[in-house]
């Protein structure tokens, strides 16, 4: 592969991607991309990202060497990209610090957002607090019962939540409302998309502001033990914490990129939120891409525990990526995630995110199968302070 | 000529304007559904809008949300609408259905089948919400290719560089968004949709119809006298929402009767 370069002038990572939205909503589509292809342009646009990524977000997040956790599994030595050290906990501010600016260069003094875990909304909320901006956040009703701190948050940095009682009442639904407001709003409003989907230009957008993860950890690895590692591991929901780490890496030979989506109850069970594991390619939010779908189209209900992870569809460039074999997907279980986060508690004193504990899951089953001289990077994507209401009730206990 | 086209053309002939009502294909019960498109007809429609209910639809208000939910609590997939409008053509070969909807069921089938499937059923227009023309080219070309008519969107939002982009792409009819907004939404500006209608005339030729929030005759007949044709949807579904089953054919007709009654 010699010459990776999507997505198409058009929004299309091959035959994925691309524009698919009523027409109310494609002039601000074009108006977003003008003015991202103006900003990136624009050293000052990128200075002032750096600047805000170094002070306010605590940038560079640090690379760890997970050594114990490495040496009882007996294989391949397990670091973390520390996407969880960054301010609001979680990659997603990177992204958000990114099109706040850019809702600043477009004069909007509103902004609105889809969550799922809520680490988006909070990221948004916070951005939103530091610009001056409205906030306004669509939420599942179901995640907001399962995510109560981050509701709460939110409210703290001034933000209004919106619980969304429509469909299955989790992210795919704040996503549609989240778009319902958008068209009605469409000449004060700013939409911060959370994660390396939607309409083009989204998911270029948002790899692009994420593309951070993957060229520190290059240069951080090479730092720390003077080459790269042998697999990149990274848990999917939308996909853009994986696409951050991927990207840089895509054309870097010898390093193997995995994906980790969520198998909820397991695959075979129809209970899960895996569309490249499971699914096939369809169109919903405004992209095509893997999707899980009945034989009518009609797109189906997602399990995980994980709400970050619940999501019927993902990013386009992961469906390209899978199909051009440069990516791998798999799929782990909440009850192997769950494990893997107690592990990441005990034996390195680090509480992930139970999104990231399922690219952890991942690292810790193939890393026994692998040489001690072999490097397994994982996208630590972020703390997991929000979830712990939820394994605490797994445990059958309540806080 | 298309069964669009005819019915416009008899329209124009007459001074009149057309009235299209929307309805959810499967709400409340798919075994409803051919009935109260017969309804609509007697009281007055000239063409009928027929919803392909979705599981995520984006562009709808709670009301066509709502109505989307009930059918798919009956499994009513495209196949099942489609086996509607042959039942309807059985008894009606006048007047045009368009189906409206998302593009994912109809990408599940594939646009060469659907196309040919939509066209041996009775269909006589496809609008897909969420397929603008950037991405329309080979859903455009199977429909057009089995004699279907491509309906779009123009929004208040869109261009007339993009007017012109459409104008090449419809046939049938096209649909002026009449506000910024959901489907049901209550903020439409009469003169605005005036004003802009008359520019699209520079550009489009075929018929313009307007739809989103017109919920009563007299938008209507403000709407009727710049549009060709008139598009009421979430107060039609609101009407078969609070009928029963047995009352909705009946209440239906009425509403439409005086809907037509109002743009005549
Ligand atoms: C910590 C964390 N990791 C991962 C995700 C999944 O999103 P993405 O696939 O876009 O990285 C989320 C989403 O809420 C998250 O909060």
């Amino acid at each position: 592969m010699s010459s990776y370069d999507f997505p198409d002038a058009r929004g299309h990572f091959g035959p994925y991607g691309g524009v698919y939205v009523a027409e109310t909503l494609m002039a601000a589509l074009d108006e977003l991309n003008a003015e991202y292809a103006r900003a990136k342009a624009d050293p000052a646009f990128w200075q002032e990202y750096h600047y805000e990524l170094k002070h306010f977000v605590g940038r560079p997040s640090p690379v760890y060497h997970a050594k114990r956790w490495s040496e009882q599994l007996g294989g391949a030595q397990i670091y973390f990209k520390r996407e969880d050290l960054n301010h609001t906990g979680a990659h997603k501010v990177n992204n958000t610090i990114g099109q706040a600016l850019l809702a600043r260069r477009m004069g909007k003094k509103r902004v609105i957002a889809e969550t799922g875990a809520g680490q988006h909304g909070v990221a948004s909320a916070t951005v939103a607090a530091r610009y001056g901006m409205e906030c306004v956040v669509y939420m599942g009703a179901e995640d907001v019962k399962r995510q109560a701190p981050n509701v709460f948050r939110m409210k703290l940095l001034g933000a209004t939540v919106v619980p969304v009682e429509s469909g299955s009442k989790t992210l795919k639904d704040a996503l549609n409302e989240a778009m319902r407001d958008w068209v009605t709003n469409i000449d004060s409003t700013f939409y911060i998309l959370g994660t390396a989907a939607g309409p083009h230009p989204y998911p270029m957008l948002v790899r692009d502001f994420q593309r951070i993860i993957g060229i520190e950890a290059k240069e951080q690895m090479q730092e720390m033990v003077g080459r790269q590692p042998d697999m990149v591991v990274a848990c999917v929901g939308g996909g853009s914490n994986a696409i951050g780490i991927f990207h840089p890496y895509v054309e870097v030979e010898g390093v193997r990129l995995v994906g980790v989506e969520a198998g909820g109850d397991g695959v075979a069970t129809g209970r899960h939120a895996a569309p490249l594991t499971a699914g096939k390619p369809g169109v919903l939010h405004g992209f095509r891409s893997y999707l899980m779908q009945d034989e009518n189209g009609q797109i189906i209900e997602t399990h995980s525990v994980s709400a970050g992870l619940d999501y019927p569809g993902v990013g386009p460039e992961h469906s390209l990526l899978k199909d051009i074999g440069r990516a791998e997907y798999v799929a782990i279980n909440d009850d192997e995630a769950l494990r893997a986060f107690e592990d990441c508690c005990h034996l390195e004193g680090i509480i992930p995110a139970l999104e990231s504990s399922h690219a952890l899951a991942h690292a810790a089953k193939v890393a026994p199968t692998m040489g001690r001289d072999q490097i397994i990077l994982v996208n630590l994507s972020g703390r997991g302070d929000k979830d712990i209401n939820t394994v605490a009730s797994l445990m059958g206990l309540t806080l | 000529m298309s069964r669009i086209a005819e019915t416009f053309t008899r329209l124009q002939a007459a001074g009149e304007k057309a009235l299209i009502p929307f309805i959810t294909a499967g709400d409340p019960d798919p075994g409803l559904t051919v009935s109260l498109m017969h309804g609509l007809v007697e009281g007055g429609a000239d063409v009928i809008e027929l919803g392909v209910p979705f599981s995520d639809p984006m562009a709808d208000g709670p009301v066509i949300q709502r109505a989307s939910e009930r059918a798919l609590a009956h499994k009513v997939g495209l196949r099942n609408v489609l086996d509607m409008v042959r039942e309807f053509r059985r008894s009606n070969q006048q007047t045009p259905v368009v189906l409206m909807g998302y593009l994912n069921p109809v990408h599940v089938l594939g646009y060469e089948v659907f196309a040919k499937e939509a066209a041996a059923a009775g269909v006589d227009g496809v609008l897909t919400v969420d397929c603008p023309p950037e991405e329309a080219a080979e859903l455009s070309a199977a429909l057009t290719a089995a004699r279907l008519d491509p309906v779009f969107l123009i929004a208040p939002t869109t261009p007339m560089a993009r007017v012109k982009q459409i104008a090449a792409l419809a046939r049938g009819y096209v649909y002026y968004v009449s506000l910024k907004g959901v489907t049901g939404a209550g903020n439409l500006d009469i003169d605005d949709v005036a004003r802009k209608i008359a520019a699209l005339r520079e550009f489009i030729d075929v018929p313009i119809g307007v739809g989103f929030g017109i919920r009563d005759a007299e938008t209507a007949r403000a709407i009727s006298t710049a549009a060709d044709a008139v598009v009421v949807g979430s107060r039609l579904v609101q009407e078969i929402e609070a009928a029963t089953p047995e009352t909705a054919k009946e209440q239906l007709t009425r509403l439409v009767a005086s809907l037509k009654d109002a743009i005549r």
